[in-house]
């Protein structure tokens, strides 16, 4: 899994150079590599995501970093100095933090670097990556990701400009092609799935525990599918829970009464972020005799998972976690094959434009596009004043055009040193990025 | 008439074959070949029963033979109006082999000739064996349902089978018919049972005689009492009403054959061969 080139020290990482594409290294775990348990255990909250960004903008190694952790991923965005020692950085403190093993971490975790690090970010944002895929959630836990990395200012000119790319391209992705249009996944296969244990769903009550976004897509869908259905819903804040019950004519109710509330409920769809089990096999047991065997169907879409995977094991109970429902999904995944090939070109095309940006960042290529920016100015200039006066003989002309020529030279000497080394501990790409926009090179 | 009866089984044959082929394929055109098939073949088959009857002058149960073929009869007549009435055609995959199974077993045994006895005369026999054999066939319905109900239930517990779990009905749909099949199939036993016990009556001079056919035929009412008592009062559904409904018929086969191989009881004209 590991396709880290090794190496100590890329020599075009050397100081003096400009940024190397392979400076943008990823890191990672998602729902291919890594079973839930591994993904639930890994998983990092806000708090711990500030805390991790601090740690890395403390190493030596690492200039930029972000941290995006959903229920399907974590993935460690950095901006290097030095490759493997950074990515050693990573492994070990997410072992130590997570009490993995940093060798069994790194059997499970991709590293990607330069243009695979970009597609690899580009992907996931656009939802390509997603256990569903066009699944519109990803943006927005995105989005957040690098909120919290902007607000711990671990992000930085390549970052910001790489984030910036990926919503873009994420937009595209999503208004070019069908992919977020079809049925959207989750909540399409747990109807699918509910439809093998229920004849029919109507009349049957969902329960709803946490009224997130995910669960809100989820229960719309079933919604459609239950005419006559109720729907409960749970949530810490009540208040959140109202406005989501009213939405669909439900009913909201505290997380204390689930217990007594899964007397009624046939399928239980839960979201919350609770490191916990919320539902036991305990609380579930002495419910079915009560309900005289009649199914109950746990939709667990939350990553810790909310329901105890024990419950599966008493008859009549169901209970199926968001790797489960990949099976489901898998199957519909023919239809959106040939709207993913357009997506993909456009993330290709992001990925090629990103880079070509990227090279620019480096030292020469500015100084080159100063100069020429300078020089056409000149010569423009030149050009319109000379048409004006030309009862000057050839070498006054000559002589103008020198000075014209040290001028720019002049003007350029300082910038240019300062580009070249802008102190030791200074981030280079910021200053370069900083004088390509006063200059406006990028147009 | 070896003739008929082997028209019959290829009809059969052939529309079992469509069943599972509708299993794999999943194609409409499948199970309608083979309902129409097996409607053909159960046709044939009452013209057969039909002459039996008129030949022997009373219902054609009187040899192993027969027994299996009048079995066989019923259980694909039941199908064929339960599929008509509930459109449960994923069953056809367990009862027309079923049924094909047992006509097959009744061809290879031999007619037993023998004289027709006095017996098989009264209605109150002719009302004991339809209803009993109706019973039984809507019992095997019920453990077919409840093999179907396992297999799904498996399939979406362990979350690995997807073959099942895209072919066959839902658990819910599995189990609401397993338990009319049982109710029916109790109801006719019970019926079928007390004309037994009158007809007895008439012809011994007494209800009961201890006989071993008596006492397996009252453990195996007592075992659909059982799984219904316990579905009203404790809600014995799913599951273990389909492992229940897998038992009662083990005991209803052991009933219907068993105790005459391997007992001594009444009934033994039954299976004579």
């Amino acid at each position: 899994m590991t396709n880290l080139q090794d190496g100590n020290g890329d020599p075009l990482m050397s100081p003096g150079n400009g940024p190397d594409l392979s400076q943008i290294v990823l890191i990672g775990i998602n729902h291919k590599t890594a079973p839930v348990e591994i993904r639930e255990k890994l998983a990092f909250s806000t708090e711990e995501t500030a805390t991790a960004l601090g740690t890395f903008r403390n190493s030596p190694f690492i200039d930029e970093a972000m941290i995006i952790s959903t229920c399907n991923r974590v993935e460690v965005i950095l901006i290097v100095k030095n490759q493997t020692q950074a990515v050693e950085t990573v492994f070990s403190y997410i072992g130590d933090t997570k009490s993995v093993s940093p060798d069994r971490l790194k059997t499970l975790a991709y590293v990607f670097s330069g243009d695979s690090a970009v597609r690899h970010v580009f992907r996931v944002a656009a939802s390509l990556d997603s256990m569903m895929i066009g699944e519109p959630q990803i943006l927005g836990q995105v989005k957040d990701a690098f909120k919290a990395s902007v607000n711990t200012k671990t992000t930085g000119v390549i970052i910001n400009r790489l984030m910036h790319k990926a919503f873009l391209t994420a937009k595209r992705v999503r208004s070019e092609t069908g992919i977020g249009g079809h049925a959207v996944s989750i909540s399409y296969a747990a109807v699918e799935l509910a439809k093998k244990i229920f004849d029919s769903l109507d009349g049957k009550t969902v329960l709803l525990v946490g009224a997130g976004e995910m669960a809100e897509l989820a229960v719309e869908h079933l919604i459609r599918n239950t005419s006559s259905g109720n729907l409960l819903v749970a949530n810490r804040t009540l208040s959140s829970g109202v406005a989501l019950a009213e939405r669909f004519r439900g009913q909201a109710i505290r997380m204390e009464e689930i217990p007594e509330k899964l007397k009624f409920a046939d399928i239980i769809i839960s979201s919350t972020g609770s490191p916990d089990f919320v539902i036991t096999r305990d609380q579930v047991q002495p419910i079915m005799r009560w309900r005289k065997n009649r199914a109950l169907f746990f939709i667990d879409i939350a990553v810790p998972r909310d329901i105890d995977p024990a419950i599966n094991r008493i008859d009549n109970a169901y209970v199926y976690d968001i790797d489960d429902l990949q099976g489901v999904i898998n199957e519909n995944i023919d239809i959106r094959q040939t709207e993913s090939l357009k997506a993909e070109r456009i993330v290709d095309e992001s990925v090629i434009k990103f880079i070509e940006w990227h090279e620019h960042l480096d030292v020469i290529p500015t100084i080159i596009g100063l100069r020429k920016k300078l020089d056409a100015i000149v010569d423009m200039e030149m050009c319109k004043t000379m048409h004006a006066l030309d009862h000057l003989s050839s070498q006054d002309r000559l002589a103008i055009e020198r000075m014209t020529e040290s001028m720019v030279r002049k003007i350029l000497h300082d910038p240019t040193l300062f580009l070249k080394n802008p102190g030791s501990h200074r981030n280079k790409s910021v200053y370069l990025d900083f004088a390509r926009k006063l200059f406006n090179l990028d147009s | 008439m070896a003739a008929l009866h082997f028209s019959i089984i290829m009809l059969y044959l052939i529309s079992s074959a469509g069943y599972v082929i509708f299993l794999f394929a999943q194609k409409e055109i499948f199970h309608r070949f083979s309902y129409y098939l097996l409607v053909a073949g159960f046709a044939v088959h009452t013209a057969l029963i039909g002459v039996d009857c008129i030949r022997i002058g009373h219902i054609p149960v009187n040899s192993l033979h027969q027994t299996l073929s009048f079995a066989a009869w019923t259980l694909a007549g039941v199908y064929i109006l339960v599929k008509y009435r509930f459109r449960v055609n994923v069953l056809g995959v367990f009862a027309v082999p079923f049924a094909t199974l047992i006509m097959i077993a009744a061809f290879l045994i031999p007619e037993a000739s023998m004289a027709p006895t006095r017996l098989f005369k009264s209605l109150w026999l002719v009302v004991h064996i339809v209803i009993i054999f109706i019973g039984e066939a809507a019992l095997a319905l019920a453990c077919g349902t409840g093999i179907l109900y396992l297999l799904q239930e498996h399939a979406i517990k362990t979350k690995s089978n997807r073959f099942f779990l895209k072919r066959l009905p839902s658990l819910e749909f599995l189990d609401r018919n397993g338990y009319m099949f049982i109710v029916t199939g109790f109801t006719l036993l019970t019926i079928g049972l007390i004309t037994g016990f009158i007809y007895a009556q008439l012809v011994w001079g007494r209800f009961w005689s201890w006989n071993n056919k008596e006492i397996w035929s009252v453990i195996t009412w007592l075992i659909y009492a059982a799984l219904l008592h316990e579905r009203l009062v404790s809600g014995w559904r799913g599951r273990r009403a389909a492992i229940m409904s897998i038992i009662g018929f083990a005991a209803l086969l052991f009933t219907f054959l068993g105790v005459n191989f391997l007992l001594e009881g009444h009934h033994d004209e039954f299976t004579r061969w």
